[in-house]
């Protein structure tokens, strides 16, 4: 193996790819090729490296300098000052927001200090496209040890000890879900991944299938040695073609390279994996939805039980996980579990990845131990709210989720708590909205999502939530009535407790989180015809209360 | 009028009949069959949803189901561009609204539709998953973040001179 003088770290994740990366990465090879230092400094394309705001993104080692918002014009500089002199670029690096003091070293980040990184722990550092990178971080020694001397019995008490939980949406112990799904009966047997992100302002399945690809092939042919399976799915939603193509690189390099396929390190065991593309549709995320759009039908839920564990794919015992709780799996199996389980709170363990969106100073991806407090998530590592505007709440879980309003920030960042707000942790989407957001707007936007997204086949889901988006948008439009507030409450009700899927069921959470904690605001829209926030053009009506 | 597709058709039936052997047999592929068609056809035509129906050993009623459900199949030819503004929450909290009226105002047409030159299509999608350089647009699924509702005029008058150039050189 060759030795460099020094590498150049690209970031390509989605954003940075938006923002117009492989110009900048194609400039500084062109440099590169100028100053004759190929033989001497290796460019290496990564997965996302969390500071999505300040990208595209470029990080030089051995020194770890950060280089943000650079462009295509700024290659020649790097290459001529840093590369060739050792001179660091100062007018590229990153400032704080407060001191607007430049931070040349990425460890020195203020946002990073507070972070544990689990599953996003190569995202960023290594190159997806080569497995020998992630080999040599460690990558498939798990299942090489699972492998050469653990019982499938030995493997889910290690994952059940773990108190690892899906980090999809619903919080429910892996272990658990593994362990039925080796208990039950069935010839065959299917892994499946959930990678149908498809909860809007959620991006670490992305980040995770573009920037580490091989985590997730590594952790689902454990599952597979573990419930006895030797096939596996990975469904991936079609918003996301680099992903697609990076695993269905890393799969045939892991074929190569014997940790798939058959008779997998000369121990007997045997696993093949497959890709399958969705083709957009929010409900495919809910897992009997996702089986038969794997199944090549319609993607409509299906009653439980039978669950996926005893009746699955083609009717096959089958174990569903989303993304980041597979990308946790090897760590836990090489660690142990008593190191996972030290992390965060009594009952959710481990880390958790966030995706931080809205009007905030630094979106991005984080990942820290569960438990945190909420109000250490915005203001350390995401800089506070953007333009020094007052934080009205956090909306956790998307669409399907609740506010957690200014008042409460101070809350532990783990399944019980944020649940005794009304709302969840979800997938871990937590969009920050300030003083101009209108709340009810927002609302409503949440129910055109929902009503979009419905798949149509039970009725409180498919009529239900369109009578609620007619009542929402009546009172945006200042045609509010009084009754609107217990009609919209009878309504919630009714959905939650008679929905076929548990996406039907949460879609009036945003309505009750937002009669729950702004009722006032909402209040103000029906009697006072009156947007508080500016927001509902049809009740800007005095122009003194507007300005 | 003859309905335009995005892509030159010739040759297409005969790559679709290599498609479609290569799912033999495997109704499960459905879902990638259209997929192929989409991308190379620009949407699904009635008569291939009968080759496919035919030979896959689905029901035409199926196949149809099938496009419908999914949005990203469409049953009508889209436009030479295809921009598709992004309405994921992070987007939509960081002005997606604005930058969608703006293309509203600058193309004459609403979401879903195309224009009466089949140059532009507007769309709307849920979440790119690139939210932190929200708001987000796509054109022909390349993506571009940062979006302003300045840009949007740059945007189309440039895409006019592209396709145009692009005439010239034919």
């Amino acid at each position: 193996m060759r030795c460099y003088r020094a590498h150049v770290l690209v970031c390509a994740g989605s954003a940075c790819v938006t923002l117009g990366c492989h110009p900048v990465k194609e400039a500084i090879l062109e440099g590169i090729k100028r100053h004759r230092l190929e033989e001497e400094i290796k460019v290496v394309e990564t997965g996302c490296m969390g500071f999505c705001e300040q990208g595209p993104l470029i990080v030089v080692y051995p020194e770890g300098v950060m280089y943000c918002r650079v462009q295509a014009e700024d290659a020649a500089v790097i290459v001529s000052e840093h590369l060739l002199k050792g001179r660091v670029v100062e007018r590229l690096l990153y400032r704080d927001t407060d001191t607007n003091k430049p931070i040349p070293f990425m460890k020195d980040q203020p946002s990073l200090s507070k972070q544990i990184k689990v599953a996003m722990r190569n995202a960023g550092f290594i190159n997806p496209e080569d497995i020998e990178e992630y080999i040599a971080n460690e990558g498939y020694f798990a299942l090489a040890k699972v492998l050469s001397g653990m019982s499938p019995e030995a493997v889910i008490n290690e994952i059940k000890d773990s108190g690892l939980r899906g980090r999809g949406g619903a919080g429910f112990l892996t272990g658990s879900k593994w362990e039925f799904t080796n208990k039950a009966q069935g010839a065959q047997k299917y892994v499946v991944c959930n990678g149908d992100e498809g909860v809007p302002g959620v991006f670490m399945d992305r980040s995770i299938l573009e920037g580490d690809p091989h985590s997730v092939i590594e952790a689902m042919a454990i599952a597979g040695y573990a419930i006895g399976a030797d096939q596996g799915y990975v469904y991936v939603r079609a918003e996301y073609p680099l992903a697609v193509e990076k695993l269905r690189h890393a799969i045939n390099q892991a074929r190569e390279y014997g940790f798939l396929g058959y008779n997998i390190l000369g121990t007997g065991f045997s696993f093949e994996l497959n890709i399958r593309v969705g083709a957009g549709a929010f409900v495919c995320g809910e897992e009997t939805a996702l089986l038969a759009s794997i199944e090549g039908r319609r993607g409509t839920p299906k009653p439980r039980p039978p669950f996926p564990a005893n009746k699955g794919l083609w009717g096959a015992p089958t174990l569903i996980n989303n993304v980041e709780t597979l990308a946790s799996i090897p760590p836990i199996i090489l660690k142990g579990s008593d190191w996972y389980a030290s992390m965060g709170t009594e009952k959710s363990k481990g880390t958790k990845v966030f995706a931080l969106t809205g009007r905030i100073k630094r979106p991005g991806l984080i990942e820290v131990p569960m438990g945190m407090p909420l109000r250490e998530i915005i203001y350390d590592i995401g800089g506070g709210v953007l333009n020094n505007k007052k934080l009205k709440a956090v909306l956790a879980g998307g669409p399907v989720g609740g506010f957690i309003p200014a008042d409460y920030l101070d809350v532990s960042m783990d399944y019980e708590s944020v649940a005794e707000l009304g709302t969840l942790i979800g997938s871990g989407s937590l969009s920050v909205i300030d003083e101009d957001t209108c709340v009810v707007d927002l609302v409503k936007f949440f129910m055109e999502f929902s009503c979009e997204e419905s798949c149509g086949k039970c009725t409180p889901c498919r009529e239900g939530l369109k009578r609620m988006l007619e009542i929402l948008t009546r009172v945006t439009e200042g045609k509010g009535q009084e009754r609107d507030i217990e009609d919209l409450e009878r309504l919630s009700d009714f959905i939650k407790n008679t929905a076929l899927c548990g996406l039907g069921q949460a879609a009036p959470s945003p309505v009750l989180s937002m009669l729950r904690y702004f009722r006032p605001e909402f209040e103000a829209h029906i009697r006072d015809k009156h947007c508080p926030a500016s927001v509902c053009a049809a009740l800007l009506d005095s122009p003194c209360q507007s300005a | 009028m003859e309905a335009a597709t995005t892509k030159c058709r010739c040759g297409l039936e005969a790559e679709l009949e290599k498609v479609l052997a290569a799912h033999e047999g495997k109704k499960e592929d459905l879902i990638e069959v259209l997929y192929w068609v989409q991308k190379n056809y620009g949407y699904v035509p009635k008569e291939v949803q009968v080759v496919i129906s035919e030979k896959m050993k689905v029901p035409l009623s199926t196949v149809y189901d099938v496009i419908t459900f999914y949005h990203l199949f469409s049953l009508k030819p889209k436009g030479k561009y295809e921009i598709s503004v992004c309405n994921g929450t992070a987007c939509h909290l960081r002005g997606a609204p604005f930058i969608l009226k703006s293309f509203e105002k600058e193309l004459g047409i609403k979401p879903q539709d195309t224009t009466g030159d089949n140059m532009f299509s507007l769309g709307l999608i849920r979440c790119l998953g690139a939210c932190a350089v929200a708001p987000n647009i796509s054109i022909n699924s390349e993506p571009h973040g940062r979006m302003e509702p300045e840009l949007v005029t740059k945007i189309v008058k440039a895409l006019k001179e592209k396709s145009k150039l692009a005439d010239c050189i034919e």
